[in-house]
Formats: C-alpha cells, structure tokens, sequence
C-alpha cells in the first residue's frame, strides 16, 4: 500500500480563516491533556521515537477530520497496537485482557521533571563532511517519499540558498522507519516567495524549512 | 457504585478505556500523569518566553548571546528540556518580519510557550502561512508597512523557532518585569506584535 501523509498541507488553499483564541486557552476538554500525558509517558517506555509518533498520525485516513488531540490519540492507540502492547479487543472492552509485553521503562512521577530536563537532543557526530556550503544554491528532491519524511511538498523540486549549517542530525526519514538514527547533515534552505508560488508572490517574502542532506542536490 | 459512562462522549470514553488498560497493564503510572498534566497547565507556558524577551531587550549581551547560541541562553533563565533542545531566536526589525509555522504537524517551543493553541497546529494556519502570511496576519490584526520584508520559519526539523519582537517604543523607563507583560504569546509567534505601553 502506498504511503501517505494526510498531514502535507502547507501551500494548500480551502481550509478557511485562522481562528484564534485567548493566550491561556490550551485544552478544551479534560481528555486533551490526559492524552498529551499519556502520549509523553508511553513514549517514555521506548517502544517507538518520536519520528514513528509522526508517522504513525500523519497516516490516519481520516486525518484531517481530526482535532488535534483526536490525531494524538489516533496515533497512540495505532502505535500501542502496531507494537503489540495492547490488543483492539482491550481498548474496546476497556479492560486488559493479556499479560502486559515487557517496556523498557514505566516512567514514575518523581521523573517526570528530570526527563522532560533532559528532553531528546538530536544532534549526533557527523559521520563525513557536509556536502553544502553556506551561500550554495541547492535543488530539493523533486520526488514524493514511499516513506515518512519531513520535506513539505510545497518545496519539493525547488531552487533555495543554504542559510544556516544545524550540524548532524537524527535523519527523521530512516528513524520513522525503525532503520536506525542514520544522521544526516542538517540545513536550513531559504526560498524566495516566487520559487514556491509563482506569479502569486508578493515581493519580499520569504520561506524557509530545515532540510536533510538526503532532501538536497547541488544546481 | 457501578460507574456511569452514559454521560461521557466516545471520545471521552475512548481516552478512559485507554488509561484504564495502560495503567491495569502497568506501562503508565497515573501518579506521572498527574504531574505531566500539572507541569504543561501551571508550570510551562508563554510567560517563560516573554521573561528571555525582556531579558533580550534590556540586556545587549544577553541578546547577543541569544542570537547566537539560543538553547544556552534561554537555559540561562532556566528554561530547557523537551521541545526545546535545539532553539533558535530570529529578530524581527523594522525592515523584516519573522513568522513561525510547522506545516507538517505541530512542532512549537515548548520550553519557552508551553503547548501551542488550537489554531497553531490547525489546517488554516498551517496551510497558509507559507503562502500569504500578510494574509494570516491580517487575520491576527497586524498590518505591516509594504516594504517589511517576511519571512516565515517552516519547523521542518527538531529545532525550534523564539521570535524576538521589537521593543515597544515609548518602554525606556519600564523595569524588565514589566517589559515582559507587554510580550505576547503570539508575538513569540510571529502572529502578533507586543502590547503597546498602557494597553491591558
């Protein structure tokens, strides 16, 4: 079955005006961040990485249906089953009805601050030398991935500048897949309104993405 | 007493028989589901990040060291961990404006904004952001002059995007604790300008 995002929206049109809310208003409902907890402490057990999260929501058929905590928990129970932690028939009857598989971690309360401290750095010793410099001229993959990945669509077979040099990174692209961190290097690519959106462009505007190595080929 | 669920919606009742069966199953300890909830509610959120704007703003060498090394920086004012491994701040000027956006999911600062809005990680925001940001930010009531350049932020990666807004002028008197209320979550974002001096 082809792999598809549902999640690859930036530069679509349709979707209507931004609605905005009050700076404390975070949660609507009281599941929300029962969800966001549980999706933090499940994580914490090492049964999958953050890129397999993605992966695993972005793929929901019904994606964009979805508020976002819906996607957040579409994902996690899609995860839990996918890595046998859990069966469909439990989360149904909402009782366990097999013995638990072994995780490596329960995460406790009395952790929770150190980890949320410690976070999930990403950056790794280079394995070579990076391929672009600063100032280059480079070409995005024109090409949709079979796969999880994080070059948006809209940049796909674009001209921009290498702007900054992030060092080596987590290749999101390999990690989602479960084949290892496989760092890659890490650039930010600027592109000018009128590379992405044609005529349509207003002078001025810029947009740019962090982009792997992998994402990039000399013009 | 037999537990009434009638009242519950699916969704309700979905998360309940998920919690029910993760912690039966002991993969969660609903004590660390407490204090996860508690640290995103009451101890993580936007005034983490107005506090390292006002600090840039009256202090010349702490901003310059924001704007080369933001992760250390903004760990100077005890701000760091998860969401926010790999910061880094862009200052807006007269001539060019910064905005923020992940198109690909929801990607945000927690460290320094908390969790983001609704309308963040929505397909409105996400979509157009990229492509007619001056409309999205009309939508949000900030007009900019037509010479201010944008340019907007795609967090594509794990590094995580701080606006740092220009000063309010008329603010010189102004102590950095009261710099700080001035700094909107959204102007963080990109999505807003701070308050002016006198507004609530």
């Amino acid at each position: 079955m082809p792999y598809v995002s549902h999640a690859d929206i930036g530069g679509r049109t349709g979707f209507g005006p931004v609605v905005r809310e009050p700076e404390g208003a975070i949660f609507h409902g009281i599941w929300e961040p029962r969800v966001h907890a549980m999706t933090v402490a499940l994580g914490a057990t090492g049964s999958w990485n953050l890129d397999m999260t993605r992966s695993a929501r972005e793929t929901l058929p019904d994606y964009l249906d979805l508020t976002y905590y819906e996607i957040w928990l579409g994902g996690l129970e899609k995860l839990l089953v996918e890595k046998g932690l859990v069966t469909p028939d439990e989360l149904t009857a909402g009782c366990a009805r097999h013995a638990p598989a072994p995780v490596s971690r329960v995460l406790k309360a009395d952790q929770v601050a150190a980890i949320l401290e410690k976070g999930a750095p990403t950056e790794r010793a280079p394995t070579g030398p990076a391929r672009f410099r600063l100032g280059q001229r480079v070409r995005t993959r024109a090409t949709p991935a079979e796969h999880h990945t994080r070059l948006p669509g809209y940049v796909r077979g674009k001209t921009g500048i290498i702007e900054r040099v992030l060092g080596a990174h987590v290749f999101a692209d390999s990690h989602a897949q479960g084949l290892g961190e496989d760092p890659q290097w890490l650039y930010t690519v600027v592109f000018d309104a009128t590379e992405l959106w044609g005529s349509e462009a207003t002078a001025g505007h810029s947009v740019s993405v962090d982009a792997w190595q992998p994402y990039l080929e000399a013009t | 007493m037999a537990e009434d669920h009638s009242e519950l919606s699916d969704v309700e009742q979905r998360v309940r028989a998920l919690e029910t069966v993760m912690t039966q199953k002991g993969y969660i300890d609903p004590a660390a589901l407490d204090v996860l909830i508690d640290t995103y509610q009451t101890r993580v959120g936007p005034r983490n990040g107005a506090r390292v704007i006002a600090r840039a703003w009256v202090d010349p060498a702490f901003r310059e060291r924001l704007m080369r090394d933001a992760t250390a920086a903004i760990a100077e004012l005890g701000y760091s961990g998860r969401q926010g491994e790999h910061m880094i701040a862009v200052a807006n000027t007269p001539d060019r404006h910064n905005l923020v956006v992940c198109t690909l999911c929801s990607c945000y600062p927690w460290p320094v904004l908390g969790l983001p809005p609704v309308w963040y990680k929505s397909a409105p925001y996400r979509s157009r952001a990229v492509r007619d940001p001056r409309g999205v930010l009309a939508e949000f009531g900030v007009t900019l002059a037509a010479s201010t350049e944008i340019r907007v932020w795609d967090s594509t990666a794990e590094v995580r995007y701080l606006v740092i807004p220009e000063r309010p002028t008329g603010t010189e008197g102004l102590s950095e604790v009261a710099l700080a209320a001035l700094v909107t979550r959204d102007s963080m974002i990109g999505t807003g300008l701070p308050r002016p001096v006198g507004m609530p």
